[in-house]
């Protein structure tokens, strides 16, 4: 049975064919008809001709995540059809282009060895030809609604009855036609589907006006040949002050917003759309003042945007940087130096599949390890993680201070899985955000002594430029004017002091900041970072079944909040760590901190994030009983 | 009240080996800090990894010691946040040459407005005398177990290749000619690069102070003649004064080939001037008019605890 309110529909098509601007003018046109929208896509390291999709579920209610049912599917592509026909739910429907249905398997050349052999199994075990018409077939068997069209024709006969021939050629607007026959299936209004077009192509009018001529024209053909798709979606209430944000743009405006101005970086999936992002919006208003800027860099490689943004902390700008695993590893020496020197700096990191390359465009929770242990020798350092993208934009804040309070680098956990998103979430609100530039001099009068030895281990900082305020940094272990010394009993002065910022953090940094309970039940899932999502709209799945399931988020990783994660856990009788890796790594704090370890795990590494569904069935399985102690999760093309 | 020689000298303890060219280049820094008057706190010394390194500590302004073969990018870094600045960085051949070659050509094409000097003596000397990157081929200074069996970097013809637009050479023991060679760099609109040769008594002896000076050649007077001369004594005019490409070429192209003198002759002085090209901080602004007024270092960006930046109209175009 169909829920209205809980869609899910998939667009697919080669890289570069813009499958993307669809799913954006889809999500979009959804948003502005009042439903919540949740957006991910995936791709390959690739630039053009490698499959890629974009799954956006919309729903009237709250939404936090991906489910396994694809409602709707729209394929202007034979590989799309061959991947993602099986995802497609009873009643549901597939939108195709039917002069594709003779395309057999082997004619699809980006489809990898390990997929076509059990495509060709699967076929050959329903009995059907290896063709897009054969996998058809199968879905039309169990109850999917086939709509085909064919899209070179509704271009040809829309170029003749506008009498323009230059669109009977335009096949870059399949996506366009994809997006504009779903909603006509869907019994849309147009004029979202119209007004999207206008907003995700306003820099390039004359495109825009082309494919909402070719958008209309597929609309009314598709809601007038097949009117009768049992799923109409209807406009609903819509709530005031949503946001339809890309998953990198919570933490680049989260920097705009909280005061970084100066971003060096280096090219690499999936974190530079972050510094793109900011880049393209460099010059900033600012209240009663003049403009402002955020510097943005691109460097030579991920040591040098380090080393830079090092440097521009020590002139007291607040710097970021931007980065994801490979990048991460080249900055860890500097990290070391920026530790012991007490450099207040943000690293943002959005992880992706490693160890190496890994899967350089797929999710991945990797990290957790690497960086709380990043960096040779002993030093402090904040690993932060955000759940969502929502959160992403104020805990972007919460980093900056403390790296400031604290003068720590301060690495903020972000992953592929938000970064591809796209959502609907609350209005940013500036207002909710703090800046607290802890002990920055403005003046300095009388000696200064940039590492003093002071009892909350945190020394009054200047910075390059303030008059009576030098100080020298050092690689090397220092006396407290920063010169190098090799004296064994300031060696234990110094490490103290730098260590004794953690205990401080942990003591100062608020509780609800350090883990967040969803609630404490006898089963409470244990998880960090963008498997929140997930976690909550499958525990939301379980209490409709008035089955209860606890939740606590931590997001401050390091310094571990031993005492409170204990205190919060208290009550719970098994513990299920949930996160997107194969070792289970927040299980490993977990065991070290509170030398309790998870009572089962569940765990994805394919590189493609958790959906709702399947976390369900899993915790399910605990449920009954009937799990073994680590359930490995594999939904996903 | 003027500030003297004196005052930009700390009272840390010097542990450079007795002899070395470091000394030369240190004071020659100084003596430039203090003939260009400029205040302490508004300079900074930034330094790499080796002997070279420690120098940010035995000068009274900002210092800044990093890491091997980084020093330009914390320099850079910090130049970008505050362009009122005036930065010198230093370092040694490994470190800059091997080590940091990739930053040091990154450098050249932003061409921001700092010095880069290079003690260049042909060993990592802290680590015991392996070959750097500027050592020739088939040389074996003391500590090599056998010849050295890479070809040298040019470092002066790298830094032209790779953009610098001031390039000059300066001698350890001529600290003079090294201050106005300093003083040229720093009053250089763009990135200055110094490689200063700089004897490592320790463990190259090969280019010791006596073969600069030419001790091995001896003529039938008895007349010694030093290997180093000045390109100034020689009428070489290394500026670039119009924007045109034959004026370019033929600049470029002299310094290149004043580049490849070795061993009898060895060319100090300014290689190569060019002030036409644009420096990066003039490339920013031509992006955020405002940069130099108002770059990150200065930017206000709370009041009473709140941010003040205004993002409304940004979150505007994303509201649904």
């Amino acid at each position: 049975m169909l829920n209205q309110t809980d869609i899910s529909w998939l667009i697919g098509g080669p890289q570069g064919s813009g499958v993307e601007s669809g799913a954006n003018i889809f999500s979009r046109a959804c948003a502005a008809m009042g439903y919540e929208v949740f957006g991910k896509r995936e791709f390959y390291s690739n630039i053009k001709g490698e499959h890629s999709y974009f799954v956006v579920r919309i729903s009237s209610n709250a939404i936090h995540s991906n489910i396994n049912d694809i409602t709707m599917m729209a394929a202007f592509d034979a590989e799309t059809v061959f991947r993602h026909t099986d995802g497609v739910i009873k009643n549901g429907a597939i939108i195709y282009d039917s002069d594709l249905v003779a395309t057999k398997v082997d004619e699809v050349h980006t489809l990898d060895d390990f997929f076509k052999e059990r495509l060709v199994k699967y076929l050959d075990s329903k009995n059907k030809p290896h063709t897009i018409q054969g996998i058809l077939d199968i879905a039309q068997e169990r109850g999917v609604n086939l709509f085909p069209i064919s899209f070179r024709n509704v271009l040809s006969t829309m170029a003749d009855e506008a009498n323009n021939p230059r669109l009977k050629g335009m096949v870059r607007m399949f996506n366009v036609l994809g997006v504009a026959f779903s909603l006509g299936v869907f019994g849309m209004p147009p004029e979202t589907l119209l007004s999207s077009i206008d907003v995700i192509f306003a820099k390039k009018k004359a495109i825009a006006e082309l494919n909402k001529q070719a958008a209309n024209y597929a609309y009314n053909y598709a809601a007038a040949k097949f009117p009768n798709f049992a799923n109409h979606l209807k406009p609903i209430e819509k709530k005031s002050g949503n946001l339809l944000v890309q998953g990198y743009q919570g933490t680049a405006l989260g920097k705009m917003a909280c005061g970084c101005r100066f971003q060096p970086y280096y090219p690499i999936t999936p974190a530079s759309d972050e510094s793109v992002y900011l880049e393209s919006n460099e010059i900033l208003e600012v209240k009663e003042n003049r403009p402002g800027s955020t510097v943005v860099v691109q460097t030579e490689d991920e040591i040098s945007a380090m080393g830079m943004t090092i440097g521009g902390a020590l002139t007291g700008a607040r710097s970021a940087t931007c980065t994801s695993g490979p990048g991460f590893s080249l900055m860890a020496e500097a990290l070391g130096w920026a530790g012991i020197n007490e450099v207040p700096i943000v690293i943002t990191l959005y992880q992706r599949s490693g160890p190496s390359t890994g899967l350089p465009t797929r999710h991945g929770q990797d990290d957790l390890m690497c960086t709380v242990y990043a960096g040779h020798g002993e030093f402090p350092k904040i690993v932060y993680a955000s759940g969502d993208i929502e959160e992403s934009f104020y805990d972007t804040g919460r980093c900056f201070n403390y790296a400031d309070v604290y003068q720590v680098p301060v690495i903020h956990m972000m992953d592929k899985f938000l970064a591809s998103s796209v959502v609907t979430c609350k209005r940013f609100d500036s207002d909710k955000i703090t800046i607290n530039r802890g002990k920055l001099l403005d003046k300095i009068e009388g000696e200064y002594k940039r590492f003093e030895l002071v009892p909350d281990g945190i020394s009054p900082r200047s910075k390059l430029g303030l008059e009576n305020g030098i100080f020298w940094n050092t690689g090397d272990e220092s006396d407290e004017y920063g010169h190098i010394s090799e004296d064994p009993e300031l060696r234990i002065k110094m490490m103290d002091k730098r260590f004794s910022k953690l205990d401080y953090a942990l003591d100062t940094i608020p509780k609800e900041e350090q883990a967040v309970s969803f609630g404490v039940f006898d089963y409470c899932v244990i998880s960090w970072g963008s498997a929140k999502g997930p976690i909550l709209d499958a525990i939301d799945m379980l209490k409709k079944e008035n089955i209860n399931i606890g939740f606590i988020q931590i997001k401050l990783l390091h310094p571990f909040p031993t005492a409170y994660v204990k205190s919060l856990l208290k009550n719970a009788k098994t513990i299920i760590d949930i996160e997107a890796n194969q070792t289970g790594q927040l299980g490993i704090l977990l065991k070290q901190n509170l030398e309790q370890g998870p009572d089962y795990y569940i765990l994805k590494y394919t590189g493609r994030a958790m959906t709702s569904t399947e976390l369900y069935d899993s915790l399910k399985n605990i449920l009954a009983n009937k799990a073994e102690k680590r359930q490995v999760l594999t939904h996903g093309a | 009240m003027a500030l003297k020689i004196g005052d930009y000298k700390t009272e840390v303890h010097n542990d450079w080996c007795p002899g070395c060219g470091d000394f030369g280049i240190v004071n020659a820094i100084q003596m430039a800090l203090s003939e260009m008057q400029i205040p302490r706190h508004k300079a900074a010394i930034f330094s790499g990894i080796g002997c070279s390194g420690k120098t940010s500590h035995f000068i009274n302004v900002y210092g800044v010691h990093t890491l091997h073969g980084r020093v330009l990018t914390f320099a850079q870094g910090a130049k970008l946040a505050n362009p009122e600045m005036t930065i010198i960085a230093a370092g040694g051949d490994g470190d800059g040459l091997g080590i940091g070659a990739g930053h040091f050509v990154a450098a050249g094409r932003r061409n921001l407005d700092l010095t880069y000097i290079i003690f260049n003596n042909g060993v990592y000397g802290l680590t015991k005398g392996q070959a750097s990157p500027t050592l020739r081929l088939g040389e074996k200074t003391k500590s090599l177990p056998s010849p050295n069996t890479n070809y040298n970097v040019n470092p002066i013809g790298l830094a032209i290749a790779s953009g610098f637009t001031f390039v000059a050479r300066g001698y350890a023991y001529d600290v003079r000619h090294l201050k106005d060679l300093i003083i040229a760099a720093v009053r250089h609109k763009g990135l200055a690069f110094l490689d200063v040769l700089q004897p490592c008594p320790t463990y190259n002896d090969i280019n010791t102070r006596d073969w600069y000076s030419g001790m091995d050649r001896i003529d039938e007077a008895q007349k010694q003649h030093s290997r180093i001369y000045k390109l100034e004594d020689t009428g070489y005019d290394p500026t670039v004064h119009y924007d045109s490409e034959p004026e370019l070429n033929e600049k470029l192209t002299q310094a290149l080939i004043k580049s490849l003198e070795w061993d009898t002759k060895i060319p100090t002085g300014v290689f190569y001037k060019n002030e036409i090209i644009s420096q990066y901080e003039r490339r920013i602004m031509d992006k955020i008019p405002n940069y130099m007024e108002n770059p990150p270092s200065a930017q206000v960006i709370s009041a009473n605890g709140k941010p003040t930046t205004d993002i409304s109209k940004i979150l505007d175009s994303m509201s649904v």
